[in-house]
């Protein structure tokens, strides 16, 4: 090698010291680094024999100043390289030789990793490597022959490039020059290179990816008659998944009803395990014999009971939420049930998601699942320290018309109580009339104190601001600030002062009260829900009118250049800004005065003002003014030639001709504002379409970067190989899951020393 | 009163005791041992579990929200400031650590009197990268003499206290075989000494001088000053930290920039932690998206705790990886394979990957104790009896 002796050593030493320092990967970068180095050199140091010129001519071809050298050639040199100057070239002579990449003799894959299939037909079909090995001796014999029957140079020097672009292809049919060896239907061949690589390859889809037996999946449907922690199984499913049971003295007469009932009864068996561990299928015909075989040590397979533990999950699974520990109830039907309140964590919806269902087969795993993650131990999330399960859609419209409007006799109060589960009715107080917060404070426990802040300052706000005394609901009205999901506060302190599992029940009861709630006493929204006054109508009119004409004002001025320019802007920028901050002025003006003179009791309003469903934009878009389409950052202002659509006139700014929507949803759409609609729609259509691939990818990274960091029993956070990334988690040590909002909240606990 | 507190000073993060002493003020001694007691196992319950993977859930927070983003949007900081890269698309950039950002920008701080609006002005046109087109007027080219005159704007050199001989000064520096003579106060005439073509000589100068650099921090392209708050402040797009510290009225502790390699350099890589941190933490404030500042805090660490800036990619942090099949299993797994087989490679397999792959329990929360039951033959024979 053309490397100085001394140099030699001093390379190897620094190598050394920077692998035991930092590690293999900075190692690697010195290395091209020193080869950069050394190609300056091009005299030989211990014979002063001058260096050819070797150059590739990809993909395998070496030449030696315009002369090809043969891969023979090549390894008997590459033989030569003596082990000491090896590792300068990052090659670990004692796992290594670089004449071992020349090969002298292919190695033949066994047939079960290329093995070939029979089709209906009874033709047979070839595995590609197998088509690909195919090639190579059929190349290699026709070499043979050649070389034998002392063919002229050329030919043979043909065979041989052939044989070697076979060779190639059988590793790695992407080599870049190279043409992808193909079938005979044009498509290329899966060689080893492709079979490893990429996400349907060896590593990610048969290495990193598991596939499980006992699992399920199906559609998903609403049943808020379920606890949060429970998940509704049809009894087809719960027939095929099974748990299996040992056999003890004890439970021996339990586990053999199983195996009476069989297979195709509900609550029956499957299969048996002999201690030995072979399986026996229960059916018809065995079930006898098996009832006289068993005993303690067997394991029965038996079909999913109610209360089973099992793991259910939606994709994507985005975060730890995504897969949650539920109780089986066996449940009539084809669907799969869960409660409306755990949609949040799962993002799941009910138009047609399907959702899967695990069950663990051991006590261990059973354990771990119901400890660490059965739904009331994820109602916090992680994200943000805030309760990601909470009552959401007619829950909270429901519980705010019983807080804030209904009064029952005795009888109605009792009949909505045991309607949610509730039997205990001592907290009732013996009125004629009882209110709706007085039916509510029978859910919540007798030493719960909650008083909620004020969300402004108000008399309204103020008055209906929550205040819950010693389990007693005294006053204020129940919303999303109270009961739903991300915010939840009150839901949240109950958490903190109950544990998760007095929580999980409560949230059950409330939630279902909602929904008994508007059963009972019906709830329907309609078009006329959102009819304003005549007066009301005008005054929208006139808005709209007044804005057009401050427009069209302000584009007069910008025609004869006495607008006043904006700090930093040109003429036509400030045009645009000053017309959309105007535009969107007058869109929330119209608003307010929907606001103000929608009846407040109708169906619409009230899912909007309890938060339940929709805000006041959405209800000033039906009643008002759907507004200015905004598209890039900006108004529309592309299309045809100076003008966005050919009804308008060339140079048109108005704001009619740049989208800007002047009906109202129930009033209808003309044409061209229904376009710009529709155009704005689209764009954030593939706004969404675009955004999902890129997010993803980015959570893959971060996931792959960080997914050895742990918290060490030094409270350090470390990787795998034990560096340290932090000294302390978070500089604090605490866990998000666990606190309020990312705060231990001091405050709060020196007032509960107080109290 | 002070021992109190004392004995819990190593058990406690000094921000909740400093709560503490807030809400605790005036306390008696015994009340405030109860207190602290009362505190301290609140905090030791609410601490992490050792094995805990936060890295998975800092992951998990950042990665799940990522799909309610916006994308390529031009937000508007404000009414009339300008457009900046927002969203998901900058969240990418900041936590690949690219070298070139897609929109440099700095939020230049003044200090009194400037802050007011006195000379805001001013300052910001000394901040601006100016070339010399800026200044020019008019060129008229003298095709006789071979000779170009140069008018010069007034109001534009007065803004940046330039005349026309400081700006020959410059001129004369790029250009050595071009003679430039004042001629009053704002002309000024060049003439080529080359010996000939001098006219096409004057014609090429006629273009290149529009490029020269005359002042400004160079890089930034743009000024705004706008007002913040009660304040008045400088938005500069483009970015040039080191030179702009310099100028004269800045308020160097509060200026600074979105280029995170700048501010690396400039004051070290845990700045360049905190820059991250801050970065990550505007963009998610303009999506209104909610995330707990451990999370950023640990994925800024991870980047930054080999010393250097690493990015969340192929090329970053998984490069580090001291596990080949970790690092095959993210991106390009011939490649790390190829390197591990001639280097020979072993791998010890610590972390999680690997362990899945192989089936086997992974080192991480209930994973990461190692125990084994003591079978101990006397209980046995106690039952027995």
């Amino acid at each position: 090698m053309l490397i100085p002796k001394n140099k030699l050593a001093k390379y190897i030493e620094e190598l050394n010291l920077i692998e035991q320092t930092q590690g293999q990967s900075e190692r690697r970068d010195r290395i091209a680094e020193i080869v950069a180095e050394l190609k300056t050199i091009n005299k030989c140091p211990h014979c002063a024999a001058k260096q050819k010129k070797v150059t590739i001519e990809k993909p395998t071809t070496y030449l030696e100043d315009e002369r090809r050298i043969s891969p023979i050639e090549i390894r008997t040199r590459l033989e030569r390289v003596s082990d000491d100057d090896l590792p300068v070239f990052g090659i670990n002579p004692r796992s290594m030789r670089p004449e071992w990449s020349i090969l002298t003799v292919l190695p033949i894959p066994p047939v079960t990793m290329r093995p070939s299939i029979t089709l209906e037909t009874g033709e047979r079909s070839e595995d590609d490597l197998t088509h690909k090995l195919g090639d190579i001796v059929r190349i290699n014999q026709r070499l043979f022959e050649n070389i034998n029957a002392g063919a002229p140079e050329i030919i043979i020097e043909d065979l041989w490039d052939l044989l070697q672009y076979h060779v190639t292809t059988f590793f790695d049919n992407e080599v870049s020059q190279l043409p992808p060896a193909r079938h005979r239907s044009g498509q290329p061949l899966k060689t080893i290179s492709a079979r490893i690589k990429s996400k349907e390859g060896r590593i990610r889809h048969n290495l990193a990816g598991k596939r499980t037996n006992f699992s399920a999946r199906t559609v998903i449907s609403p049943d808020p008659a379920i606890e949060i922690n429970e998940v509704g199984v049809p009894k087809v499913m719960a027939m095929k998944l099974t748990v299996p049971e040992r056999v003890t003295t004890w439970n021996m007469n339990y586990l053999k009803e199983f195996i009476k009932k069989g297979p195709k009864l509900y609550s029956g068996a499957n299969y048996i395990i002999r201690p030995d561990g072979k399986r026996k299928r229960v059916t018809d015909e065995t079930k006898e014999q098996l009832l006289e075989d068993i005993q303690p040590g067997y394991v029965v397979e038996r079909h999913l009971l109610d209360g089973d533990i099992a793991l259910f999950n939606r994709q994507p699974s985005l975060h730890r939420m995504s897969m949650m520990c539920h109780r089986v109830r066996v449940l009539p039907g084809l669907t799969l049930r869960l409660n409306p309140a755990v949609c949040e964590p799962y993002n799941a919806d009910f138009d047609g998601d399907e959702m899967n269902l695990h069950i663990p087969q051991t006590e261990e795993a059973r354990a771990e699942a119901e400890v660490l993650m059965e739904v009331q131990t994820q109602i916090v999330s992680p994200r943000y320290g805030l309760s990601i399960i909470g009552c959401n859609q007619d829950a909270i419209s429901g519980n705010y018309i019983l807080s804030k409007y209904l009064s029952f006799s005795k009888q109605e109060a009792i009949d909505l109580l045991a309607s949610v589960g509730i039997m205990e009715f001592k907290k009732l107080p013996n009125k004629k009339v009882i209110s709706g917060r007085e039916v509510f404070s029978v859910l919540l426990p007798d030493d719960f104190s909650f008083t909620a802040e004020p969300k402004s300052n108000k008399p309204t706000d103020i008055e209906n601001a929550v205040v819950i005394k010693s389990g007693v609901f005294e006053k204020g009205v129940l919303d999303k600030s109270q009961l739903g999901a991300g915010a939840g506060l009150l839901l949240r302190t109950l958490h903190k002062k109950y544990g998760p599992d007095v929580m999980g029940q409560i949230l059950g009861c409330i939630y279902k009260m909602g929904i008994h709630v508007l059963l009972k006493y019906g709830f329907s929204a309609g078009i006329s829900d959102i009819d304003l006054s005549p007066e009301a109508e005008d005054k929208i009119r006139l808005l709209l009118n007044e804005a057009e004409n401050d427009v069209h004002k302000m584009i007069a001025g910008y025609e004869q250049k006495t607008l006043d320019l904006l700090p930093g802007r040109t003429l036509d920028e400030t045009l645009e800004l000053r017309i959309l901050e105007r535009l969107n002025q007058v869109r929330n003006e119209t608003g307010r005065v929907v606001a103000e003179n929608a009846m407040t009791t109708t169906g619409t309003m009230m899912m909007v003002r309890s938060g339940a469903r929709g805000n006041l934009i959405n209800v000033a878009q039906m009643a008002a003014c759907v507004g200015q389409q905004a598209f890039r950052g900006g108004r529309i202002s592309s299309g045809y030639k100076g003008r966005t659509l050919s009804c308008f006139k060339r140079g048109d700014l108005g704001p009619e001709a740049r989208g800007f929507i002047r009906n109202s949803f129930k009033s209808g759409l003309r044409p061209h504002e229904m376009f710009f609609m529709a155009m704005t729609g689209r764009d954030s259509l593939m706004d969404t379409a675009l955004r999902t691939p890129k997010s993803g990818y980015l959570y893959r990274r971060l996931a792959n970067a960080m997914q050895d960091l742990k918290v060490e029993y030094d409270n350090s956070v470390r990787d795998a190989s034990g560096k340290i990334v932090q000294f302390n988690y978070g500089e604090d040590n605490l866990d998000v899951s666990r606190t309020e909002a990312g705060r231990l909240n001091v405050k709060k606990i020196i007032e509960g020393l107080n109290e | 009163m002070a021992d109190a507190y004392k004995d819990y000073e190593n058990k406690l993060p000094k921000k909740i005791l400093d709560e503490v002493r807030q809400y605790a003020a005036g306390a008696s001694d015994a009340k405030l041992k109860k207190i602290l007691t009362t505190v301290y196992q609140e905090y030791v319950k609410t601490a992490v579990d050792p094995g805990e993977a936060v890295g998975n859930v800092a992951a998990e927070s950042i990665g799940e929200p990522g799909t309610q983003m916006t994308l390529d949007t031009f937000h508007f900081a404000g009414v009339s400031e300008m457009n900046v890269t927002m969203g998901l698309p900058r969240l990418i950039e900041v936590l690949d650590a690219r070298k070139t950002i897609s929109t440099e920008l700095m939020e230049v701080f003044l200090l009194s009197p400037y802050n007011t609006g006195t000379d805001i002005k001013r300052i910001a046109e000394k901040i601006k990268e100016t070339s010399f087109r800026e200044y020019i007027d008019e060129i008229d080219i003298d095709v006789l003499e071979a000779a170009m005159t140069v008018r010069l704007n007034k109001h534009k050199m007065s803004l940046v206290d330039a005349d026309s001989a400081k700006l020959i000064k410059i001129l004369q520096k790029t250009f050595k075989n071009v003679d430039f003579k004042a001629v009053g106060d704002v002309t000024i005439v060049a003439t080529s000494t080359a010996k000939d073509d001098q006219l096409k000589e004057i014609y090429r100068l006629k273009e290149k001088i529009k490029d020269v650099y005359i002042n400004g921090a160079k890089g930034i392209k743009m000024v705004l000053p706008v007002k913040r708050g009660d304040e008045y402040m400088i938005v500069t797009a483009g970015s040039n930290l080191k030179r702009i510290m310099k100028i004269e009225g800045v308020d160097v502790s509060r200026t600074t920039t979105n280029n995170l390699y700048e501010i690396e350099e400039l004051f070290g890589i845990e700045a360049a932690r905190q820059a991250i941190m801050n970065e990550v933490n505007k963009v998610l404030d303009n999506q209104g998206i909610d995330i707990d500042i451990r999370h950023i805090m640990l994925a800024a660490d991870t980047m930054t705790m080999s010393g250097n800036m690493l990015g969340i990619s192929r090329y970053g942090i998984v490069k580090e990886k001291p596990s080949v099949l970790a690092r095959a299993s993210f991106e390009t797994p011939l490649k790390h394979f190829f390197n591990a087989a001639v280097t020979g490679e072993e791998d010890t397999l610590n972390s999680v990957i690997e362990n899945v792959m192989l089936n086997q329990p992974v080192p991480l929360g209930t994973g990461l104790p190692k125990l084994t039951m003591k079978l101990s033959g006397k209980k046995t024979k106690k039952a027995e009896a």
